[in-house]
């Protein structure tokens, strides 16, 4: 069942695609959320809000797609990783159900004061918080014994989760001020401007961090990354994670709206490629292998043909979506 | 708090609680869905303006009543591993397909439409935006085909075999998805999620015709609902009779404790009408009973014998007060839905549907009718499994998580708070938009997203003509 190519590792990338979709989606809704107290204006928060409450929910889905599609592909993987993050988990759903209801609710409470406002950035900083160290700690391992997870219920909890944390947090608020960047304007696009900046040093400073600290965690990935010949694929990474940070400065410097946002996800997608390096062939670290979580081959091509037809389709109707709301968002009494 | 319970009794609290919030929210936008898409073709097909306006009108609650759908649904596909890790590893295999199918077919296809159809109207033009709600009401009924098939599973596998791990796997697809008693439990569901609609449509509808007889809104919406009590409640017993022929078949004990029959009878069984079950003793107390009806609703024969609990081994038995009790209200329900169906049947007739008091006053009543019967309704077929997580087959406690139990119970009372605190407030934002009766040129849930795209042409922005309605 070795083989390079065989369809649990195909199922490998597949979930790795729908976790990827969904941190990059779900990642600049999160990221207003957290820059939400940032922007106190009552008008400025309508119109953040506005930009995602069409998508928001399509975002959404992609969480659930993650986590059904691992219980279906790799059902060992998931019984022993869910009762090891118990606690990020559920604080990340408390956090997904206060974020989720704010874009409804609102717009429907008669006070003054908007509580649901507090409950949108409250809900989106304590999710991903939450999915950040969720993220530390699979890094770190987990303790396995046969099927089950057998460790604590705080063993999630260390200063390397912390960084993870912290640094999603970060990575989050990045997209969402250059998604602001692209979707508003005025003042509101240049506020956007001046947190990008900072936020893009924020973030460079968190990728070195979470590198620099990530090979202390288990040999293992210091000599994935560091001993010939995989030098020769794993040096790329930070060579392309250089030219996109001076690609992202100059856009960001010259103020090419439309430009920043998609560069962040670049900036995102060499990170998660750095992570699927240092975390190969395992999918619970150092203990449990792609091949030895896959569910049974009928299982996984039943799935792959449903995957197969349905995956082009969903990226296609849900484009045409965005397509739907393209263009810059204005306050209502801007726009003619 | 909760001292003294173990983790699996908390993780079965916990997942009775979030998953008892959860399905009064898909209960509503299945109907609610299939609702606004009948609304908007009609609007489009006849262009009165009370169709359009009945479609903003609900599709403001739908908004709110679909969020809450969506965020309580996300923990219940979470808490399948957090809570239930070894039901994840051993049942993965066969009902995370399933599910899977149920994201990729259902929930894509309702995320990604339902932009649109709350504020797309102006930016797409008609024919588009009913498309859109067409696809959002048809992913509702899509998700429904796919959780019920997994529950349905559970309930009654088939086409499985078990592999060296202790594994379920799929023997065959098409059995495992078309497994004995999904196609009853399907339709028995879905008319449920229609009902709980047209009862929570007609009793907003009767409130307001209580105030005014002649306000367009609430007399065509309260006609529509009461059509569809009167035209679907009886199908609706008809087919949960039939569901429960099926359950003699596959689940008998979870009819034996439905009927309360602890003992057998060999020459008919009577029907149990009220009563005290005391699982200690193994018999119901203070009975009221009908002679040999059970058999011959069960049976179609009066002398027909049916089994008793005492034929199955104590440690397999559900547990029989909650769900003979459940069964009852839920059924007690079902007839009164149909009582209140034949009295606006008859008010029609009459041609008093929209002044005759005490139907609408009855109408108000049976507003939560529906949710209550569909919980009751989850309470009799989930705790009728028990004690099986997958009947026959894999036992609840040998399904749970290996957790500390105030690991468990520290998320249970998190939970509580965080469902009592958010879901109350959405409720009390649905009435207080119930509480006004649509109007004229009712607005959807936000006139200032459409902000255009810069250089494109408005669609025909017209919502509300005035020539008719």
């Amino acid at each position: 069942m070795n083989g390079i190519f065989d369809i649990a590792t195909l199922w490998a990338f597949i979930i790795a695609f729908a976790v990827f979709v969904y941190v990059v989606m779900d990642g600049f809704d999160l990221g207003l959320g957290i820059l939400f107290p940032l922007f106190p204006e009552k008008a400025d928060r309508d119109v953040i809000m506005n930009t995602v409450a069409p998508v928001w929910d399509g975002n959404e889905t992609w969480l659930v797609l993650g986590g059904g599609g691992m219980m279906a592909a790799f059902p060992l993987a998931y019984a022993v990783l869910m009762p090891a993050l118990y606690t990020p988990m559920i604080a990340m759903l408390i956090g997904l159900i206060f974020r989720g209801v704010a874009f409804e609710f609102r717009w429907r409470t008669l006070s003054k004061r908007n509580r649901w406002d507090i409950a949108f950035t409250g809900g989106s900083l304590l999710a991903t918080l939450a999915q950040g160290i969720a993220l530390g700690a699979i890094l770190q391992g987990v303790h396995v014994e046969g099927r089950h997870y057998a460790g604590g219920w705080w063993d999630w909890l260390t200063p390397f989760s912390i960084l993870t944390g912290l640094a999603l947090a970060v990575g989050y608020g990045l997209l969402g001020a250059t998604w602001l960047v692209l979707k508003t304007e005025g003042a509101l696009r240049d506020k956007a401007y001046r947190l990008s900046w900072l936020l893009l040093f924020a973030m460079l400073g968190a990728i070195g961090a979470v590198s620099i600290a990530t090979p202390f965690l288990h040999v293992g990935y210091a000599q994935r990354w560091f001993t010939w010949p995989n030098l020769i694929l794993t040096a790329p990474v930070p060579i392309a994670v250089a030219g996109v940070t001076v690609l992202l400065l100059r856009s960001l410097a010259n103020r090419r709206d439309h430009q920043p946002f998609f560069l962040a996800l670049a900036l995102f997608a060499l990170s998660y490629a750095g992570l699927g390096i240092s975390m190969w062939p395992y999918i619970v670290p150092q203990s449990i292998t792609i091949w030895q979580a896959a569910s049974p081959e009928n299982s996984q091509i039943f799935m792959l043909v449903g995957v197969a037809v349905l995956i082009p389709l969903i990226l296609g109707y849900t484009g045409w979506a965005y397509w739907v709301f393209r263009g810059k968002v204005r306050p209502e009494s801007g726009y003619h | 708090m909760f001292e003294g319970w173990d983790a699996v009794v908390l993780a079965r609290a916990q997942f009775a609680f979030t998953m008892s919030f959860h399905i009064v929210f898909p209960a509503f936008s299945i109907g609610l869905a299939s609702y606004l898409a009948v609304l908007e073709g009609l609007w489009l097909w006849t262009g009165r303006e009370v169709f359009i306006n009945l479609f903003n009108y609900w599709l403001k609650i739908f908004a709110i009543a679909f969020g809450m759908g969506v965020v309580s649904g996300i923990v219940m596909s979470y808490q399948f591993g957090t809570n239930w890790s070894a039901f994840s590893d051993k049942t993965g295999p066969v009902i995370g397909p399933l599910m899977a199918y149920e994201v990729l077919t259902a929930f894509f296809l309702e995320a990604g439409f339902l932009g649109v159809m709350l504020f797309g109207l102006e930016r797409v033009g008609h024919k588009l935006h009913f498309l859109a709600t067409l696809m959002v009401a048809t992913g509702t009924l899509i998700s429904a085909f796919w959780i019920l098939s997994a529950n349905s599973w559970m309930q009654t596998p088939a086409g499985y075999a078990i592999n060296a791990d202790g594994q379920f796997v799929a023997a065959d697809w098409l059995k495992v998805i078309f497994n004995p008693s999904f196609p009853y439990r399907l339709v028995h569901m879905v008319l449920a999620a229609y009902l709980t609609t047209a009862l929570v449509v007609g009793a907003v509808g009767a409130f307001h015709l209580l105030r005014d007889q002649h306000l367009a809104g609430p007399r065509v919406m309260f006609s529509m609902a009461m059509w569809m009590a009167t035209l679907v409640a009886p199908i609706q017993i008809l087919a949960g009779d039939q569901h429960g022929l099926n359950t003699l078949e596959h689940q008998p004990a979870k009819v034996m404790a439905m009927e309360g029959h602890y003992q057998s009878h060999p020459d008919g069984a009577p029907l149990v009408l009220f009563g005290l079950p005391d699982q200690a003793a193994g018999k119901v107390k203070y009975a009221i009973e009908v002679p040999k009806l059970s058999s011959l609703i069960l049976k179609h024969s009066l002398d027909a014998p049916l089994a008793g609990l005492d034929t199955v081994p104590r440690e397999n038995w559900p547990p029989v007060p909650i769900t003979f009790w459940s069964f009852r209200i839920m059924v007690g329900l079902g007839f009164l839905i149909m009582g209140l169906g034949l009295l606006s049947l008859w008010s029609r007739w009459r041609g008093t549907l929209y002044e005759f008091r005490p139907l609408h006053l009855f109408a108000m009543a049976m507003g939560p009718a529906g949710f209550i019967a569909v919980l009751a309704g989850w309470i009799t077929t989930e705790t009728g499994r028990q004690p099986f997580t997958v009947y026959g087959l894999l036992r609840t406690v040998e399904a749970a998580s290996p957790l500390a139990a105030p690991a468990v119970a520290s998320s249970l009372i998190a939970f509580v708070i965080v469902y009592f605190a958010v879901f109350s407030a959405g409720v009390i934002y649905i009435l207080r938009l119930m509480a006004s009766p649509p109007h004229h040129g009712e607005q959807g849930p936000r006139s200032d997203i459409p902000a255009r795209a810069a250089g494109i042409t408005p669609a025909a922005g017209v919502i509300t003509e005035g020539s008719a309605g």
